[in-house]
């Protein structure tokens, strides 16, 4: 029972924004944008309301998933800087409250995505869940410096689920989407691990800084950007593609190069010397990167009706 | 201290209450403009055994 009485109980009960902060809300954005660009870049039109509707829910099983991980790592989130003030470290909610609203919003959301849109939709959002709270969360997080990589593909789903939602059917387009994401978030990571240093040293999570040392991860943060510009230059030439495309792949890639090759070219002394400024940059980068170049599609899938998005 | 005097607390949890009461509404609305949009589209039918159910009276 509440002590009434004590000023600290009140202080430390969870808000509405508490709550709402367990969904991740950051991630949720990134989700919702390019869940919405894999619905909208599919042939086939939706009707607003269902649009609406079935993204929101993808939006929510995000969120729950999120709260899924938050009820997990609760002890190793105490422990990391970037993550110490999330709301069960920090003692507003509850770890069974978060894991009942993380359990609960996923029903809730993969039944409704199946009523709204389709049942194929609503399995692959269940399978995103499961995989980013089972597969990435229990699993690979802290059994291998694979972490990222694999897990990336969670995030990597919401533009298949949002294709799925408008067509009902796969195709190869929304998994060009896909493996830009997918490739992606390695470099995305690494460049945070390798400026927020202690953290998952702290933490004990195998990151592969923390593994294979830090001169590697600029190796590997070179490599899969080197890949990932492949891929996304090479998107341009497929259906999803066109000349917006094309231009923005090749402006971004350019860049995200550079960012890399400095990073590889830099050793500990130098990022120390400057607080890990061109770091920071990439990551910042990164993010730019990601939303552009699904912008750039949906630019092309915007235009289509008129003529003039693609190549055709 | 008395708890029937007015406490911040009570403040706060009457937000947060309301803030849960108009989720639950809005997600009432989205629910009935999903319904709404699914029976007026042009391919929507009702499922076989309802449909028979229906028609029984006129054959």
């Amino acid at each position: 029972m509440t002590d009434m009485t004590d000023p600290k109980v009140f202080e430390r009960e969870a808000q509405l924004g508490d709550y709402f902060a367990l969904l991740k809300p950051r991630v949720m954005q990134l989700v919702v944008f390019t869940a919405l660009v894999g619905m909208l870049a599919a042939p086939v039109s939706v009707h607003p309301v269902i649009g609406f509707a079935s993204i929101l829910f993808v939006a929510i099983g995000a969120g729950a998933s999120g709260a899924l991980n938050m009820w997990w790592d609760a002890d190793i989130d105490a422990v990391m800087l970037r993550t110490k003030g999330r709301p069960i470290p920090s003692g507003k909610v509850e770890p069974g409250e978060a894991l009942g609203i993380g359990v609960a919003l996923s029903g809730l959301a993969v039944m409704m995505l199946a009523l709204s849109a389709n049942l194929l939709a609503a399995a692959m959002l269940a399978f995103t869940i499961l995989f980013y709270a089972v597969v990435y969360s229990m699993w690979l997080k802290r059994s291998t410096p694979q972490n990222i990589v694999i897990g990336g593909a969670a995030g990597a789903f919401p533009p298949v689920i949002g294709w799925l939602i408008a067509t009902g059917s796969f195709a190869i387009e929304p998994w060009l989407m896909f493996a830009l994401i997918f490739m992606w978030t390695p470099p995305h990571f690494w460049a945070l691990a390798l400026f927020m240093r202690s953290d998952y040293d702290d933490a004990g999570v195998p990151m592969l800084t923390v593994t294979h040392g830090r001169p590697a991860t600029r190796r590997h943060i070179l490599a899969y950007t080197v890949l990932l510009a492949l891929l996304a230059v090479g998107t341009a030439f497929t259906a999803i593609g066109g000349p917006i495309y094309l231009v923005t792949a090749v402006v971004l890639n350019a860049l995200f190069l550079i960012g890399a090759a400095r990073i590889w070219n830099r050793n500990e002394n130098d990022s120390e010397a400057d607080n890990f400024a061109v770091e920071r940059k990439f990551f910042r980068l990164s993010l730019w990167y990601l939303f552009l170049h699904f912008g750039a599609i949906l630019a092309e899938s915007a235009l289509r009706p008129w003529g003039l998005g693609g190549w055709s | 201290m008395s708890l029937r005097q007015e406490h911040e607390i009570h403040t706060r949890r009457k937000g947060r209450n309301v803030g849960v009461g108009l989720m639950l509404a809005a997600f009432v609305v989205l629910v009935m403009a999903l319904t709404y949009v699914k029976i007026t589209q042009s391919d929507f039918r009702l499922p076989d055994a309802q449909g028979t159910a229906t028609q029984e009276p006129d054959s």
